[in-house]
């Protein structure tokens, strides 16, 4: 078994050593490709509560949502042998034991590890509102999508999306499209609030509304009823909202209750270092969304980023970090992605550089090109240095603006 | 080595320019080059075996997994 006392050790000598990546989702599986690309001699076993194999989520708002295409479509490529690695489905990890070195899974299998790589991602958070048990959607996981794609029995039905997020706002674009009468009910003042900012947030609220989104903003329900004629909810400011069918999406929380027990920070998310590593010196690393992380092209801040693209980037890092330790117990670089995301809303192309949502003063947002009722950059400012832009259309300058966040924020 | 795109599955997120910008570039509309020449399913010709880690790396960050190397 590595460990300190034995550094000199080549990548042979990790032959009988075993890395465990719990959490069979796009995080995991870029780090298990990252750690076989980084030459890891040893058993790698990834493993995943879900019973499908890894897969995108993005697609479960918008084409996953409106296509009739099943599983496969949105099944996760890889450029991993499928015989190169170990993978257990449909059994979640119910403990982990640090100083052990073990993770105990829910059917009471023990497995010993030499290198850790947690993965476990978000789960929906549901409203805490007397509500009926039955009948109240999330999204989240496939069999959430089947779930959905399961209620929408027939057109125009009236569906009320609780949340102006992300997953809020792309449902509402989906499900509109396919004919379906959508009401979006969140206490903020306008879509996306938090990481986009009032102005753009606003701009993109409009065009929901002109394709048929009522938005029932500033307001939060207090209770939903189910009768003969569908749901009925009872918003704080009197507004009485009725659907056929209802939709929680007011974000996530981190699966890390299966970590307690070992002295870890674990609020909101598992506290790291900049190298993604957490514990007591152990060759443990957490990746994806449940990684809280200080990002020094930015400041030393943890945060949890919750896109895509740093689910890719940390699986893709943990491979050399997990290597290098494991062979010479030192990490040769710390973790610094240029974050970014995307969200397509009818037919807008959302793209975001950086981290907009730092700058919380209007005055700091400011229009770079274009119009805001059409295609526009909008640049997030901290004092001189711009640390997100945010883009709505201007797909040929994407290159461009990426390139321009990077140098601000090298430059500072 | 060729590398496959499928033009119906990619949505121009344009993830692959910065992962392999020998292999791939956005036109001036901000679509993939590739539709200019080719509809379905673009194939392109044999590449240099250099390029296959930045390939690699564009497989994994398109958000719409589009892309695929045939050996």
């Amino acid at each position: 078994m590595p460990n300190a006392s034995n550094r000199d050790r080549g990548l042979t000598s990790l032959e009988r050593s075993r890395v465990v990546v719990v959490g069979a989702s796009l995080a995991g599986l870029r780090s298990v490709d990252s750690i076989l690309r980084a030459g890891y001699s040893g058993e790698v076993i990834l493993i995943g509560d879900e019973r499908h194999p890894p897969y995108n989520r993005p697609p479960l708002s918008k084409e996953a949502l409106s296509s009739s295409e099943g599983f496969d479509a949105i099944k996760l490529r890889s450029s991993t042998k499928p015989d190169s690695y170990k993978m257990i489905l449909g059994v979640g990890a119910r403990a982990l034991q640090l100083e052990e070195k073990t993770v105990i899974l829910e059917d009471d299998t023990l497995i010993e590890f030499d290198g850790l790589v947690v993965a476990t991602g978000l789960r929906s958070r549901a409203l805490a509102i007397p509500k009926p048990k039955n009948g109240i959607f999330s999204l989240r996981s496939f069999d959430d999508l089947e779930a959905i794609k399961g209620a929408l029995i027939r057109a125009g039905m009236r569906i009320a999306i609780i949340g102006a997020g992300f997953i809020g706002a792309e449902l509402a674009g989906t499900l509109t499209n396919l004919g379906h009468m959508v009401t979006i009910v969140a206490p903020e003042e306008v879509l996306m609030q938090r990481p986009l900012g009032n102005v753009l947030g606003g701009a993109i609220g409009r065009h929901h509304r002109e394709r048929g989104v009522e938005l029932c903003l500033g307001r939060l329900p207090l209770e939903i009823e189910s009768g003969s004629d569908g749901f009925t909810l009872y918003c704080d400011d009197g507004t009485i909202i009725r659907a056929d069918l209802v939709i929680e999406a007011i974000g996530s929380i981190p699966n890390v209750e299966w970590m307690q027990q070992n002295g870890l920070d674990l609020g909101n998310g598992v506290l790291c270092d900049e190298t993604l590593r957490f514990g007591h010196g152990g060759a443990n690393f957490a990746v994806g969304d449940v990684a809280r992380f200080p990002n020094l092209a930015f400041d030393e801040v943890p945060r949890r980023i919750e896109h895509w693209g740093i689910a890719v980037d940390s699986g893709r890092y943990l491979g050399k970090a997990m290597v290098s330790l494991l062979t010479s117990g030192t990490i040769p670089t710390s973790f610094k992605p240029m974050p970014a995301f995307w969200s397509d809303q009818f037919d807008l192309r959302i793209q975001s550089f950086g981290i907009p949502g730092l700058v919380v003063d209007p005055s700091q947002i400011r229009i770079l090109e274009g119009d805001i009722d059409t295609e526009v950059a909008m640049g997030y400012f901290q004092e001189e240095t711009m640390v997100g832009v945010v883009l709505i259309g201007l797909g040929q300058s994407h290159m461009k603006y990426r390139d321009e966040v990077e140098k601000s924020l090298k430059s500072r | 080595m060729k590398v496959t795109v499928d033009l119906d599955k990619c949505s121009d997120h344009g993830q692959c320019v910065f992962a392999a910008p020998d292999v791939f570039a956005l036109n001036s509309r901000g679509e993939l080059t590739f539709r200019d020449v080719a509809k379905g399913t673009y194939v392109s010709g044999e590449l240099d075996e250099d390029l296959r880690d930045s390939i690699e790396e564009a497989i994994d960050v398109c958000p719409m997994q589009a892309i695929e190397i045939e050996d």
